[in-house]
This record gives C-alpha cells, structure tokens and sequence, in this order.
C-alpha cells in the first residue's frame, strides 16, 4: 500500500454520511410543514446509496485504507439491502412518527447515521472498524428508541438497551484485546493466518473467542443474549421496533461473516458447537415464549429470537452452501420482518396503537386485502410452502444436514412446528374472530399501502428467482473465504 | 409438414379444453347460445383435424415424441407427449366424432335445463381429457387422462345435484373407480420401479427382457410382468366396468341421457379396453393375466346381460347392455385378439351412442318417463326414433351385415380358437350372451315402440318427434353403425390394420387363425363369405330364438313374463337384485370398512393423536411456555446476570486447561 489514499470502494458510506450531515444542517432552515424535504433527502440519500453500492458491485475484493476496509460483494450485496430496507422503513413510519411527534430531522438523521454504522460493519476488514461501525449503529439504535422523551416505556426501553448494550460492546473489545494479545494484529486476514498457526485447543484463543460470540450473540439477539430484545422491541416506538427489527440483523449478519468465517475460520470446530447451543436455545426459547405472548410486538420480538437461531444454523455448518443459506435467511427475514412491523404501523392510528394480538381480531371483515398481505407475511414466517420463508428454512436446514447434524435439523423443524402456532393464531384471529366493537376504519396513505402490497406479496412473488438470488448469496459469502487469503 | 402435424397434435385436445373454459367460466357473458357454439366449433375442429390425422397416419406418418417435460424426478422424467399411431388415430377419431354428435343433440335434449352452459363446459372438458389419455405416450399422462374423464364422469352423473340418487350414484363411481384407480397407479408404480421409466416405447422394448423376473406377491411366486398386467387390469375393471366393480355403472343412468351416450357407453368406460389394447405388449407375456381378463370379461358379458332381461327402465337396459359388450371387448383382449376388440369398441362405440340417443329421444318425447312398462307403440309418432332404434338393435344384435355382427362374431370365433385356460368357459358365455341379448334388444324394442300404448291419454296426446338437432345426430350415428363393420373387416380383422400398434406373440394369434377359416377372398365376395359363414353359425340361431321368444312374450302373448316371473320367482329375484353385488358391499364391505374407520376415529385420532399427542403436547407446552416467560422479569440486572451465566456457561464448557 503506497500512501496515496483510494476512497473509491467507500464511495456509498461517505455519500450517505455527507448526505447525513447535511440533512441535519438542511432542517435547522426549515420550517415545520417542510420537514418533506428533509423526509425527501432521506429516501433519496438512500436510493442512491443503494445504487451506489450497486455501481460498486464486483466479485473480486478492492482494499483501501491500509486494508481496514474491503469492498467486496458480501459488502455490496449487504450494503444494498440496507439502503433499500430502510428506505421502505422510512416510507412505513412516516405516517406513524408524524402523528406521535417524532417526525423531525434528527430521527431521520438518526437512521442515516445508523445506516452509515451497518455500512461500515459490512465493509470491516479491521477489529476496530468493525468496532466503530456497530457502536455508531448502537449509539444511533439507542437514541431512536428513546426518541419518543415522554414514553415512559420507551426510556425504559432505550435505558435497557444502552446499558447491556455497553456491556456487550465491552465484552466484545475485550475478546478482540485478546486476539491482539495473542496475535499481535487488529486486521482480520492477519488474525486468521497468526490463528491457523495456533492450536485449536488454546485456552487463551477460545477465551477471547468466547468474549467476542458472546458480544455477536448479544447483537444478534440470540439465547441467553437476548433480554433485551422484547424489552426493546415493545417499549420502542414502533417505527424504531421496526428499523431495528430488520437491518441490524443483516449489518450483525456481516460481522458475524467477517469475524467467525473470515478471521477465526480455522476455530470452526470450536466455535460451532457454542453456536449450537446458542442456537438451539433461541429456537426453542423463542418460539415457546412467543406462544405466552399478548402483545403482537413482543410476539415478534421471540420470533426474532428464534428466527436468529434458524440463521445460526446455516453458519455452525461450515460450508459455503451453509453460509449463503444462512445470508439467504437473514435477507427473507428482514424482508418478512420489514412487512409484518409495517402491518402494525399501518393499522396504527394517532393514540393508538396496533400493537395488542386482540388489535387484529377480525381483521378480515374490517378490511379483507390487510388480512391477505397478514396471512402471507404469517404463513411466510411460519415457513410454511409455497412462500418463500419455507425455502429459506428447507436451505439452512439442507446445510446443516449436508454436515450430519440430523439431530439438530430434527430439534429445528420440531420448533419450528411449535412456532408455527403463534403465526397461525394471528392468521385465526383476523379470520375467524369477531371485531371488538367500535374499531375504526384502517386509513393508510396510499405510497404506505402500495409498498405493504409489494413487500407481502413478494414473499410468493419472488419464488421463481429464488436460485438466481440464492446463488448471489453464495458469490457473496465465497468472496469473503477467498478475499481473505490475500 | 412434420411441425405442421405436431402443432394438429397439440391443437386437437387443447380447442376442446379452451372452449370448455370459455363456456364455463364465462358462461353467463356469453350466454347458451355462445356456450355451445363454441364447443360445438371446438369439438368440430377437434373431429376435423383427427381425421387428418387419421388419413396421415394410414399413410404412414407416426409421431412419439414429448413435448413438454413437467418434472425430472429420480432420473425420470415426467413428461406430456404423444404417441400417434393407428392405434390413438383410430380412438381420436371415434372420440370426436360421438362427442360431435353428441354436443348436438345435447342443445335439444337439455333445452330447457338451467345448467346448459356448465354442461356444455363439461363435456368438452371431457372430450379433451379422453383425446390426452389416447394420445399419450407415457403411463402418467395415461393416468392424467384417467382420472380426469373420471372426475368429469362424476360431475356429470351429478349433474342434477338436486336429486338425491343422483348424488348417491356419484358418489357410488367415484368410490368404485378409487379402487381400480388404486390397482392402476400401483401397476403404473410397479412399472416405474422395474423399467426405471414411464414411457411406453422404453418399457414395451425393455419387457421381453424383463418378463422372468419374478416377485413374491401375497405369498404366490409370480413375474412381474403378471403382477403389473393384472394391478392394470384393476384399473380396467373400475373403468369399464367390469364384474366385480361393475355396480357403478347402471347407477351412473342417474346423469343426463347425452352423458350416458358419450361417457357411460361410446368412449369412457372403453377406455379400460383402449388401454389393455395398448399394453398389449405386456399383456402378451403373461398368460396368466390374458387369461384372467379373459374370465372376468366372459362372466361380464354374460351375467350382466341376464340382469338386463329383467329390468324396465330404458336407459337401464342400455346400460346392461353395455356392461354385456364391454364384456366381449375384454374378452377380445383376454383372447389376443386386440384388434377384433377394438374392431369392436369402434362399432359399438356408434352404434351404443345411438341406442342411448334413441333412448333419450323416447324419454324427451315422454316427457321424461323412463319406465317401459308405460310406452308402447311408439313407432308412429315416433319414425325417425323408431328407424334408429332399429338399426342400433340389428347392429347391436349382430344381424349379420350390421357392423355389430362382424365384430362380435370375430371376438367369439377368437375365443373359440384361444387356447388359454377359460376359453372354453368364454366361448360358452359369449355364445349364450348372444341369446341373451338378443331377446333383451327386442323386448326394448317390442316394448317401447310395439304393442298397445300403455301412457296416459294426456301424455299420449303430446306425444311428438323431438327436433332436428335430436334426429341428425341420430341418423348421422345409424350410418356407421350399418357400414362401418363391412368397410372396416377386412383391413382391421385381417389386414394388419393397427400395424405396429398391437403386439401379439404368433402362439396367441388366433386372429390369424381366423383368418384361415374365412374365404381366400377380398371385398364383397370376403363380406358375402363372411356373412354365409356367420349365418352357419350358433349365434346366429341363437339370435333369431332370442327375437322369437321375445316377440312371443312381448307381442303375442303379454301375460306370459308375468306368469314367467312368479314361476322362476328365485331366478327372478336374484335377476333383481343384480345378484346381491350392491348389497354385499353396502352391508360388508362399506359397513365393515366404516366400523374399523370409526375405531381409528375414536380410538386413534380422537383420543391418541388428539387427545394425547396434539392437545397433550399443546398442553404441555403452554404451561411450559407460561412459566418460562417469568424469566423475563425486566429487571435489567437480571438480564446482565443471564448474559453473565452465558458468558461462563460457554467458557466452562469450552475452556480445556
């Protein structure tokens, strides 16, 4: 590396963070019935950065920095499904968000920064810009979640997550102190080389190697990591449950990719039997707490629990195939969890909240076409055929087969059976149950109902490209195994 | 001209399957009379380009080929093709053309019925479902076909879903043909386990290898290739009715009289005999199996038609009759003589169609009465009918000249000639059946249109001859059934006709057997020969004392079957009750079947797997799943805890020092 400095590769995270900072200026100039622009800004700093890392797309990693950074197509793909999702994020809340007060230059500010954050995890070829990249995500998360200031449960809420928050930051740090120690280097392609000369059996090394799973677990939101999620995921307003609900999963995705496959590969077979019992905990733990719950959010929120168990399966496997079905599922979730947060939004009105199990009831003859694009995000989620959350469930388990991990697919698919009871309770309740009285009639802005149709729908929509799109995956992830032995 | 010839192909079923769309799904935009022009167009189309089909097969343009692979599964491929030979030519073109005649006569028959349109939209459907079965050329496409002239036949047995016997008699098919259709995908299965493949040309080449390989099966030692003739031959007795899952068929008189005609006589319930004439050149390999349709088809021909002596229904008597013919067509095949069972089907595919269509006419003109008992001397209002029924009767009676009496008397000199075991059995049965049929044709006739009128004045009265659109398809159908049986003997019965399409090994041939005792002669010197020969022969006689004995019972002396009756009083009520079939099943075979359903019901599923099994474990995880959501206390402390025991959870896991 000579010392002129190539910023090409990171052309889409400082487009997004200029854009940032000058939103932030823009609103200071504006008025009140305006804030449109600023709204406007937001979708378009997006769409660009979307295409941006689109231009940017190629197979081969580029490195600059001093090798901190990588642009390669895990990066790439990543980067585009987080500009898009939040874009559809953004076009969800606003309706939400302006009734509640929240509609102001920062919360999108916010959301730009936490953008930047994810950006800069999927591009991390560096301990410390990994570090930096999730604690801008995190501090950006934490804010939003108490940004509604006189929602006692939102500051619960955000308190929750700040203070375990830091203490998973801090474990985290403290695992990778301890890979430096032992290896003398921050960068990730020189960590794996120091650790394939290393014994597996290195106390020391799985030390570290525990710090830094238990701060991805925390992240993730996995078993026994994961208190925090339906504190989080309830007391936050739900604009917020519904950006963290859906990007951070794939940034947290990245990282997990970047750390355990591309720098600590070698300690696979250490590291997959903790991700077993991680991910065997969250399938069962999430799926049988859900069933106890009343509130949709919190329903959700062990949903995810159990869902990032389901991911976790396709990374303990080992193999490219089990990586990319792992990526696969993660992209399907965020895409499912992006329609079903947006479902509550849309049924959502000023001082009310959709948010209650006894919310949908009868949904079906208060409006027949929200229930249809419910049912489809329900049937989805509970992976059952044709939509396209079975496909992303067949694939991780198909991977975990491939390694003779039998026992574990049959504990994932006797779960997912169990879990598939609260998806279809929602589906029993808007079909089959009478409306409490005096509900109102739904009103959604109508970008907000084009967009919820296209996303519930394209969980049948998209079956016949799901072997181009898995097979993006799984360029994506290669990319990583091969870029990192330059 | 080959591309030219793929796309009629592919046109023949799909006009059928569009125009049965059209006029069922848009059937009230476009009203009855857009209903059925366009399935009459359609199906015109279709009988049109068969026939170009036809004449470019007989000049010896074939085609087997796929056009369409659905699924590759296990290395098989499942696949939609076509085999056209003379074989599917000949069926395409007898199907089309009844189905024709028959779309006609329905726009008189259901004048009045407010489900016109959905009965145009079905039989066109059915048309196209019939035209895939014959063309295909692979067992699931074959089984494709099946099931669905099954499911239209259905439909249309309930076609007046308001009748209780008609939902009744529906029902009765379906279940009936569930369990041949068992017997034929468990055949179909067994092909694709022991050739690896589904197409016919891959299996008939790979079966002479394979016939001695054999299977243990209930204990006997048999091949497999028995084993798969007879598990196909099960789906042949649901389909064509035959002894013993013969019961549906009279009941399925409940549907409309057209349906009867195209459905329940010319082409369905043939389809059975249609495909053990494709199989052939399985069926040759196993004696055993060629011998057990050979019984079974005998015993059909024969006691089914006694049962038609004793009914009054007209469309029931028909019906018996039908169920008596497709007896000899099995037969035919039972015999090797495929090509003379088919010879057969194609007569009688016209000449059947006819007799039903003569039938619906009398019901039309008697304001739907079916009762025989109240007709009688119909023949003056009703000429035209009158003529027909004539003629479907001479040729269903093998009068010789008609086409019918070429066809039977080839079946029953083939089976005369085989030397499987039960020939002598089927040529008994076949001969008597000629009896037998010959008095039940001529008491239908004596009866209906003979003799004092039995109806009402009022009825009388109004007694006219139904419209031309009844009487064309009529007249159009009695043709054939005269001629084709004189123009068709010689190439099908000893001309090689069907060429390559049926296989028959040299010690099976008894056609060619046959051959050598007609005259060494050619065109109307072979038919004269023929005639003379026929006419020298028992059933000949013994159709002339069955049309006797008729008359006298009939005409000239009334009281005698009711003296006949009280008489015989045993041999009459067997006759009855069609020999207890109904009743053993209903009382055995259903009951038995619904007590050990009830046992699982309540036993089983109710209490086990839903008692204990779903709820149980339901119960089990909901109490579960209410205690463990109080860890989540939301004491944040308790969540660092939970994450601190996680952190040591792993590391003492881990951690080896």
């Amino acid at each position: 590396m000579n010392g002129t400095l190539n910023v090409t590769p990171a052309i889409p995270e400082l487009f997004v963070f200029t854009m940032a900072c000058l939103i932030l200026v823009v609103d200071l100039y504006i008025r009140k019935e305006q804030r449109v622009i600023s709204y406007g800004l937001t979708l378009l700093t997006l769409g660009v950065g979307a295409l941006l890392s689109l231009s940017s797309f190629s197979a081969e990693p580029v490195f600059t920095f001093n090798n901190m950074f990588v642009d390669d197509a895990l990066s790439d793909v990543v980067k585009i499904a987080i500009c898009l999702i939040t874009l559809v994020v953004f076009v969800y809340s606003r309706d939400y968000i302006e009734a509640r007060g929240l509609y102001k230059g920062e919360y999108f500010v916010l959301g730009l920064f936490a953008v930047v954050g994810m950006m800069v995890m999927a591009s991390a070829n560096h301990f410390l810009v990994l570090y930096l990249g999730l604690e801008l995500l995190s501090l950006s998360l934490y804010s939003m979640v108490a940004f509604q200031r006189d929602s006692a449960l939102a500051t619960e809420a955000a308190m929750k997550y700040f203070v375990l928050g830091a203490l998973a930051s801090g474990m985290m740090l403290y695992g990778m102190s301890i890979l430096y120690g032992l290896t003398g280097s921050l960068d990730i392609p020189t960590v794996r080389q120091a650790v394939g000369g290393m014994s597996a059996d290195d106390v020391v090394l799985i030390f570290g190697l525990v710090f830094v799973l238990v701060g991805l677990a925390f992240k993730l939101g996995v078993v026994p990591f994961h208190m925090w999620v339906p504190d989080v995921y309830h007391g936050a307003p739900t604009s917020t449950t519904l950006f963290i609900g859906t990007t951070p999963k794939i940034a947290g995705f990245a990282i997990v990719i970047r750390l355990l496959i591309g720098g600590l590969e070698d300690l696979h077979g250490t590291w997959r039997d903790m991700v077993i019992i991680l991910a065997v905990l969250s399938i069962g733990t999430g799926n049988l707490i859900a069933i106890a719950q009343t509130n949709l959010k919190r329903m959700l929120a062990y949903s995810a629990i159990s869902h990032m168990g389901f991911m976790l399966l396709g990374i303990l496997a080992g193999t490219p195939t089990g990586y990319s079905a792992a990526f696969f599922y993660i992209l399907v979730y965020a895409f499912m969890s992006l329609g079903a947060f947006g479902m509550i939004l849309l049924l959502s009105r000023e001082g009310f909240e959709a948010d209650e199990l006894d919310d949908l009831k009868g949904l079906n003859q208060r409006n027949s076409w929200y229930a249809a694009l419910m049912l489809l995000l329900m049937i989805s989620m509970a992976g059952i055929p044709p939509a396209v959350g079975f496909f992303a469930k067949l694939s991780v388990i198909q991977a975990i087969i491939d390694v003779n991990l039998v026992w574990l697919a049959v504990i994932a698919v006797l779960f997912a059976v169990v879990g598939a009871f609260y998806y279809l309770r929602v589906i029993k309740l808007m079909y089959f149950d009478p409306p409490d009285e005096g509900v109102q009639a739904i009103e959604a802005a109508t970008d907000l109902k084009v967009v919820m149709g296209v996303n519930a729908w394209a969980v049948l929509l998209v079956l016949p490209w799901i072997g181009p799109i898995q097979q993006l995956c799984l360029t994506a992830v290669a990319s990583v195994m091969n870029g990192f032995v330059s | 001209m080959f591309e030219n010839m793929q796309l009629i192909y592919v046109a023949i079923p799909l006009s059928c399957l569009v125009a049965s769309i059209i006029a069922g799904v848009f059937g009230k935009k476009i009203g009855r009379a857009g209903a059925h022009t366009i399935t009459i167009s359609a199906v015109a189309l279709s009988f049109v380009l068969s026939l170009v089909v036809y004449f470019d097969v007989l000049a010896g343009n074939k085609f087997n080929g796929s056009l369409y692979t659905w699924a590759i599964s296990g290395g098989v491929p499942f696949e939609i093709g076509f085999l056209i030979d003379e074989l599917s030519a000949t069926m395409m073109a007898v199907v089309t053309f009844v189905s024709l005649m028959v779309h006609i006569y329905t726009v008189g028959y259901m004048h009045d019925d407010p489900g016109y349109q959905r009965f145009f939209s079905y039989i066109a459907l059915f048309t196209f479902a019939m035209l895939m079965l014959v063309m295909s050329n692979n067992f699931l496409q074959l089984f494709f076909g099946w099931e669905a002239v099954g499911l239209v036949s259905y439909l249309l047995i309930g076609f007046w879903f308001q009748r209780e016997s008609a939902i009744a008699a529906n029902l009765k098919a379906f279940l009936v043909n569930r369990v041949g259709d068992l017997g034929f995908l468990l055949g179909i299965a067994a092909i694709a386990f022991l050739f690896g493949s589904l197409d016919y040309s891959a299996v008939f080449s790979a079966a002479p290898q394979a016939a001695a390989v054999t299977v243990p099966f209930l204990g006997v030692e048999t091949t497999w290739i028995t084993l798969i003739c007879l598990l196909l031959f099960v789906g042949a007795m649901g389909k064509s009715a035959q002894v013993p899952l013969h019961v549906w068929l009279p009941d399925s008189m409940e549907g409309p009289t057209p349906i009867s005609a195209l459905i329940h006589a010319a082409t369905m319930v043939t389809a059975g005999i249609f495909m053990i004439a494709r199989m052939s050149p399985l069926y040759e390999l196993s004696e055993t199996a060629l011998s057990v349709v050979m019984v079974i088809g005998a015993i059909t021909a024969f006691f089914m038609a006694l049962i038609g002596l004793v009914q009054n229904d007209i469309k029931r008597v028909v019906a018996y009759s039908t169920l008596s013919q497709l007896g000899y067509m099995t037969v035919a095949m039972g015999a090797s003589a495929y090509a003379a069972g088919m010879f057969h089907l194609v007569t009688h595919a016209f000449f059947k169609a006819l007799l039903f269509l003569a039938a619906g006419s009398v019901i039309i003109a008697m304001h739907h009465e079916q009762d025989m008992r109240a007709m009688g001397g119909l023949r003056k209002p009703l000429p035209i009918t009158y003529l027909t029924a004539v003629i479907g009767t001479l040729a269903l009676v093998g009068f010789p000249g008609f086409s019918g009496f070429f066809s039977k008397d080839a079946i029953i000199e083939a089976v005369h000639l085989s030397k499987l075991p039960g020939s002598g059995f089927a040529y008994i049965a076949l001969t008597a059946g000629v009896f037998v049929t010959s008095f039940y044709s001529f008491r239908l006739l004596f009866l209906t249109f003979h003799g004092r009128p039995r109806m009402d004045q009022e009825v009388r009265r109004h007694v006219k001859e139904s419209p031309w659109v009844v009487t064309v398809p009529l007249v159009l159908l009695a043709i054939p059934s005269v001629v084709i049986g004189a123009w068709y003997v010689e190439p099908m019965l000893f001309g090689g006709f069907f060429g390559e399409s049926l296989k028959v090994l040299p010690e099976h041939d008894t056609l060619a057997q046959l051959a050598h005792e007609v005259p060494d002669a050619t065109g109307v010197e072979l038919l004269l020969g023929i005639m003379l020969h026929g006419m020298l022969a028992p059933p000949f006689w013994l159709f002339l004392v069955g049309a006797i004995a008729a008359w006298v019972m009939y005409i000239d002396k009334p009281e005698l079957p009711g003296k006949l009756a009280v008489k015989f009083s045993a041999i009459y009520r067997t006759l009855m009750n069609k020999y207890g079939f109904d009743e053993f099943y209903e009382r055995v075979i259903a009951r038995g079947i619904r007590s050990i359903g009830h046992v699982f019901w309540q036993i089983g599923d109710a209490k086990v797997i839903d008692g204990w099994m779903v709820n149980g474990t339901a119960r089990v995880v909901g109490w579960f799943s209410g205690i463990i959501r109080h860890i989540q206390t939301g004491y944040v402390y308790h969540y660092a805890f939970a994450m601190i025991i996680g952190l040591f959870l792993l590391m003492t896991l881990f951690l080896k020092f």
